[in-house]
């Protein structure tokens, strides 16, 4: 990608506009939803607590995260090492406390 | 452009400073590792949310039920203004990956014009956000708390009936604040198409509405503040002042960074200093901004 880099933005606006679809997409998901157009085993069936669409939603948003870090933030052409430096510890920290944290939630709801 | 950023002597030994690790410069990978802190941060901050809204699931207020007003326009518009918002802030981060692009190719001027944009992209963004906590202070069609804290609406056909319409108030001019519970319980009285909505989305008829009011209705709620929140739970409220507000002074830092870079880009010293990788380490700061904001559009206001 370094060498794109030299050759013009071009490689900015196409992130800029699987960014802009996503997000597109996903507004269009809300309102679907809020509207009550979405097949009801996306909005009301379940899987490790969340809704199909939060799943949707979730894996959207990472493919989102995934490429304002390694093209915006050009994390992607740093040194392998380096870019494993700052990717580990948001990898384990973070799924491990919302493992703890949502775990324990659901254990108060079921408490109260 | 790598051999201006890196002074040190690359064959010095390890003992004497000359390693580079990761061949990254000592700037970007200390912005690099506050950035790392800064995501776990947010991640505590959103893991937070999210034990309260699984904890108090049956009683949290649905998103798109609160955010759904747009600026001049009436009626019901659900998560189009924070898609703007999004738009905006995600239109900044382009902005600034093309600043940082011309800053590569030592473009003085294009680099000015695009950090322009990128500033201007952080205050309509902030203005908006200003517009939304406004909105959201002030409050939609206000509710009754109840003695357990419980908040209960006003509805009339199932739909949520504003309490300003009920008490003939401007929910603009002040007057609300001239009604009490006692007045409310008064106009509900005399208009038996009314009824409640329970805090579990249940409902309830006139007759018993008034029985129950009488019996459990503690106060009025009109917007939301840090000790009460209309639109439902008070913990919402907290949740949605704490994160959106953390992440809205990221940006405000992030737009008096990007006025300070803008100012030297403009004096020149990074022409002099032969490299512009001042715009490349404020620009990782501005991205993860924008990064912020993805995950919280989604768990704040999608889901």
């Amino acid at each position: 990608m370094s060498d794109e880099q030299h050759s013009g933005n071009w490689w900015i606006w196409k992130v800029f506009w699987i960014l802009l679809a996503i997000t597109a997409f996903e507004v269009m998901l809300g309102i679907l939803k809020v509207d009550g157009y979405l097949p009801e085993f996306l909005v009301f069936d379940t899987f490790l607590g969340l809704a199909w669409l939060t799943h949707i939603f979730i894996v959207l948003t990472l493919i989102k995260a995934g490429y304002i870090v390694l093209v915006f933030m050009h994390l992607g052409f740093e040194e392998k090492s380096f870019r494993w430096t700052i990717l580990v510890p948001a990898f384990i920290l973070v799924p491990y406390l919302l493992f703890i944290i949502l775990s324990e939630a659901t254990h108060a709801y079921l408490m109260m | 452009m790598a051999d201006s950023l890196i002074q040190n002597d690359m064959n010095a030994p390890a003992w004497k400073g000359g390693d580079v690790p990761y061949k990254a410069s000592y700037g970007k990978m200390m912005m690099w590792f506050f950035l790392i802190t800064d995501t776990l941060t947010f991640s505590a901050f959103l893991t937070g949310y999210g034990f309260s809204r699984f904890k108090f699931k049956d009683v949290w207020p649905v998103p798109e039920d609160v955010f759904t007003h747009f600026p001049f326009l009436h009626g019901d518009h659900p998560l189009l203004f924070v898609a703007l918002m999004t738009f905006i802030l995600i239109m900044s981060s382009v902005t600034m990956v093309l600043a940082v692009n011309y800053g590569h190719k030592m473009q003085k001027n294009k680099v000015i014009m695009w950090l322009s944009f990128t500033i201007l992209g952080g205050v309509l963004f902030l203005s908006s956000q200003a517009w939304e906590w406004g909105h959201f202070i002030h409050g939609d069609s206000g509710a009754i708390e109840l003695n357990n804290a419980d908040v209960i609406h006003v509805v009339k056909d199932k739909e949520i009936y504003s309490i300003y319409d009920l008490m003939g108030a401007d929910s603009h001019d002040g007057s609300h604040h001239a009604f009490g519970m006692a007045d409310v319980k008064e106009n509900f009285a005399s208009d038996t198409e009314l009824g409640l909505r329970l805090y579990d989305k249940t409902f309830l008829d006139h007759s018993t509405s008034i029985e129950y009011l009488d019996q459990n209705a503690s106060k009025v709620l009109l917007g939301a503040n840090l000790t009460s929140n209309e639109y439902g739970h008070v913990l919402f409220a907290d949740y949605f002042f704490f994160i959106t507000g953390f992440h809205g002074f990221h940006v405000f830092s992030g737009v008096v960074l990007l006025i300070i870079l803008l100012i030297n880009t403009i004096m020149g010293t990074y022409e002099k200093r032969g490299h512009y990788e001042m715009v490349e380490k404020i620009g990782l700061y501005w991205h993860f901004v924008d990064l912020v904001w993805v995950f919280v559009f989604t768990f704040f206001y999608l889901v």
